[in-house]
């Protein structure tokens, strides 16, 4: 190992629940390595049920937006209709969207 | 065919003999492993052994125990009927203890069950194919342990040589067959001890080199006689313990 870290920081955990399937938030892990971070939360996510694949990233590497900026990014995507892709519609039998 | 079958029901009582008394020793870290993640990590490779155990000793009785069932065999044995490993049952000792005995079981189960898997009969190949693919992970989980913590602090460097020089003296009798043994050894069934012990030495070494930490050498004393009963006082307690609950309401549901 080259990079030895003493203090187990927190690794935010998707698992890909089936073929083609975007991988998704499962929760998170302690850990010291990404090793031991794909060992935990195999054991505490993947245990039950059909998974196909985890993926771990440490919890600081994300950037989150803030409550605050709520406002100035989120609603102005509420009053343009046009952005909403309703004025078609999928096709039976198209899956995964 | 009457003593094929006697045989593998003397193969299959080791097998789960190792698997439940390790299965059990793991699972009293449930509740008091360093942190929670390690302590499901613990508790679910304690529960595949036990399905092991349970897999295996159903066989045992099957074929070589009539009127027997898995229960009897795990819950009504005493100990000098036991044919586990004697460093199966040493106890956990501090988590790098636990860590090397398991890496080093670890490693013999998987020539094992690599082998076992393509035993003839189907009951031992099922039981052993489903075997190989979590004994793969608990290898996986009790080698990167044993690499992160040898290879860790001067703290943990100096546990995992401790646990090692404690557990070193029962590893020879992992090549050490009884007579069953080694008649399956002979008809090729099982490994032969001398390419098990060259293959096993190969499996741990790499790992222990990547840990920087030194294998003991064989200049000492090993234990001997497991598979025909053979034990330290360790198996009694441990024993004692886990039969209990069985024997003081025989037969109990729940």
């Amino acid at each position: 190992m080259t990079e030895k870290n003493q203090n187990w920081e927190p690794w935010e955990v998707f698992i890909q629940p089936g073929q083609g399937a975007p991988h998704e938030h499962a929760g998170n892990v302690h850990a010291s390595d990404a090793e031991m971070a794909l060992q935990n939360a195999r054991d505490l996510f993947a245990r039950r049920g059909k998974v196909l694949s985890i993926w771990v990233v440490p919890a600081r590497m994300i950037t989150a937006s803030s409550p605050s900026d709520s406002g100035p990014f989120f609603d102005p995507a509420d009053d343009k209709a046009y952005r909403h892709p309703k004025f078609y519609t999928v096709p039976k039998g198209v899956r995964g969207v | 065919m009457k003593s094929d079958k006697n045989m593998i029901s003397r193969l299959a009582l080791w097998m789960g003999d190792d698997a439940l008394i390790i299965g059990h020793r793991l699972s009293e870290w449930c509740g008091h492993a360093p942190i929670l993640e390690e302590d499901i990590a613990l508790a679910n490779i304690a529960l595949d052994c036990l399905g092991q155990a349970n897999s295996w000793l159903k066989l045992a009785a099957e074929y070589g125990y009539p009127n027997k069932t898995e229960d009897d065999l795990a819950f009504f044995r005493e100990a000098g009927d036991f044919t586990n490993l004697q460093l199966l049952e040493q106890p956990n000792g501090d988590f790098a203890k636990t860590i090397v005995r398991q890496f080093l079981f670890d490693a013999l189960r998987i020539l094992f069950y690599e082998k076992l898997f393509l035993f003839a009969d189907e009951n031992v190949a099922g039981i052993s194919g489903r075997a190989l693919k979590e004994i793969k992970y608990h290898f996986r989980h009790s080698r990167s342990w044993l690499i992160r913590l040898g290879d860790g602090t001067p703290e943990s460097h100096m546990r995992i040589i401790r646990a090692l020089e404690e557990l070193w003296e029962f590893t020879n009798e992992m090549f050490e067959y009884d007579e069953t043994g080694a008649r399956l050894a002979s008809l090729d069934l099982i490994p032969g001890t001398e390419s098990l012990k060259e293959n096993w030495y190969i499996l741990i070494s790499s790992a222990f080199r990547e840990a920087g930490i030194d294998i003991p050498g064989q200049d000492r004393y090993f234990s001997t006689g497991s598979r025909n009963g053979m034990h330290t006082e360790y198996l009694g307690h441990l024993l004692a313990e886990m039969q209990i609950t069985a024997r003081s309401f025989p037969g109990a549901k729940w």
